[in-house]
């Protein structure tokens, strides 16, 4: 782990006191891959309007961790990613053959799934256990889970690379991007298999509650005052990488809990975002 | 440009598609040659954009729909396709160039448009005198331009059958006159075969070479003219339909008055 010894060395130059702990330069090296490859799928979780989508695959955790603790796993993250990843492909095939609003669906799954997940969890009172991976824990990241993540991140930038154009005339129209040849189930269900693994390993470090904040805000302020893909692109990645940053870096000061900072952070973006964006788009 | 119609065109036999239990389209047969307009009219539900999605190869379907270019049989031959009116979130930030490109080349968006290909864009948009729409998001363009964008890129690169699903809805008079008489040019100089779905009798009557009445199968066919004073036609829409401006002999005026150029 060469790597992370350089990253150590590089921060230590800071004269900050926060430097000084390996568990906050593990966590902001997370950060920093962790929040792009967020911004850059949240992109088109906003654009194809699937955010409670997204907040269900999130929330589905909660049975995932339930069916690995009942099966005895001491990792249950296999478990969870094999829901998510069952769940995702279920409801994008419902989609394609309801064709009515699956808002409703995506309501009792969510219920279900929580419910579920509460009821297994908490037998003899034993929930407490199992808090932190509601609120998440950030500091915690190990080098072993950022090599996992940098990983991640890049089978989601060659993804995005290959199947990006296609994804906008999904987004546009799935008919006309059927015209051009793009094989529009296809590009649905790897994307929606892709959030649902990317959305489950984060779980451990921002927590099933905020989880879909950090996908959804950033390029939900982005679109406040972009007019094209590649700066609506940028501005969010952008945006969830400063909401980050400062996130981490202030949630060590008020002793807070590092995710819940960030999202208020990212929130706080939003909010300018929407009154800057009034005057930019005029 | 020589005529490279020979042997090019989309034959359907016996069409029939179900949705569920109901059946959609029934023993429809329809042969189109290249450089043809054909116009489909019909009343709401008699499966027009259920006919264009099947020739698209997006439904399943029984009977047969071949196509062959140059006498050569192919399963799939290039369509142009735009859409009926895009139902797409208007905030989107997606512009003209954003859409274009990613239709038409393979280089992310994301990333950034280079100049090369922004060229490229521009070249397309401007043979549909669409190129001032370059940055202009696609939720704040009109009607009529949209359509010449999607008509852009149904275009790019030339496709063997045109579908264009009801171009009219949405798009003002001089939006889609300017739109008839693209259309026009492409089957007059490109030999392009054009389907045309539409409810705008009066206005496409001038431009279609023949009128197809479509209500789960096809209940009348031919020039513009005959299908027009067909009884069933006045039933299907009823008489309001029936001051057509366009004369029946104004297909030949046209086509002499551009040979002249």
């Amino acid at each position: 782990m060469a790597i992370i010894e350089a990253w150590y060395k590089l921060l230590d130059i800071f004269p900050f006191s926060w430097t000084h702990y390996n568990f906050m330069n593990n966590a902001l090296l997370a950060v920093l891959l962790v929040t792009p490859l967020f911004a850059v799928l949240g992109t088109m979780v906003v654009n194809n309007r699937m955010v409670f989508f997204t907040d269900v695959l999130g929330h589905s955790a909660l049975t995932g961790i339930a069916i690995g603790v009942l099966l005895g796993f001491h990792d249950p993250t296999l478990p969870m990613i094999i829901l998510a990843i069952t769940l995702a492909v279920s409801i994008n095939l419902l989609k394609n053959v309801t064709k009515t609003s699956i808002d409703t669906v995506l309501g009792v799954l969510m219920a279900f799934t929580v419910a579920l997940g509460i009821v297994i969890l908490s037998r003899q009172g034993g929930f407490v256990k199992y808090t932190s991976y509601l609120i998440g824990d950030i500091l915690a990241v190990t080098p072993k889970q950022i090599a996992w993540f940098f990983l991640i991140a890049i089978v989601v930038l060659v993804y995005w690379y290959i199947v990006g154009n296609a994804m906008i005339l999904t987004s546009v129209n799935p008919s006309l991007a059927r015209s051009r040849r793009v094989n529009t189930f296809l590009i649905e269900t790897s994307f929606t298999i892709l959030l649902a693994i990317v959305v489950i390993v984060s779980i451990r470090l921002v927590g099933i509650l905020i989880i879909n904040s950090l996908l959804v805000l950033p390029a939900a302020a982005s679109r406040n005052f972009t007019r094209n893909i590649h700066s609506y692109t940028l501005g969010a990645v952008i945006i969830s990488i400063l909401s980050g940053i400062t996130g981490l870096i202030v949630s060590y000061y008020w002793g807070t809990a590092s995710g819940a900072t960030i999202v208020l952070f990212a929130s706080g973006c939003y909010g300018i975002s929407a009154l800057l964006g009034k005057y930019l788009m005029k | 440009m020589p005529n490279t119609c020979e042997h090019r065109c989309t034959k359907i036999e016996n069409l029939k598609v179900k949705l569920g239990a109901n059946i959609i389209l029934d023993n429809v047969n329809l042969h189109v040659d290249c450089g043809e307009v054909i116009g489909i009219v019909g009343p709401n539900g008699a499966g027009k954009t259920t006919l264009l999605r099947t020739i698209l190869g997006e439904i399943p379907y029984q009977g047969d729909i071949a196509f062959r270019i140059s006498g050569n049989p192919t399963k799939k031959p290039k369509i142009g396709y735009v859409p009926q009116k895009l139902q797409f979130d208007l905030s989107s930030p997606i512009n003209v160039t954003d859409l274009v490109a990613s239709a038409i080349s393979r280089k992310p968006v994301w990333a950034g448009v280079n100049k090369e290909l922004l060229e490229r864009v521009r070249g397309v948009l401007s043979l549909f005198s669409a190129e001032h729409l370059l940055k202009r998001r696609i939720g704040e363009l009109s009607g009529g331009e949209l359509q010449r964008v999607l008509l852009t890129i149904a275009m790019t690169p030339e496709p063997e059958l045109l579908l264009l699903d009801e171009p009219a809805s949405g798009v003002d008079v001089k939006g889609l006159s300017l739109f008839y008489r693209i259309v026009d040019d492409l089957r007059k100089k490109h030999h392009i075969a054009v389907i045309l779905v539409t409810h705008d009798l009066a206005g496409i009557s001038c431009y279609v070479n023949r009128l197809i009445l479509l209500n789960r199968s096809i209940i009348a066919e031919g020039i513009p003219q005959d299908v027009l004073s067909n009884e069933k036609l006045v039933k299907a829409f009823g008489p309001s339909l029936w001051n057509i401006s366009c004369l029946p002999n104004s297909i030949l005026k046209e086509s002499n008055n551009n040979g002249n150029h």
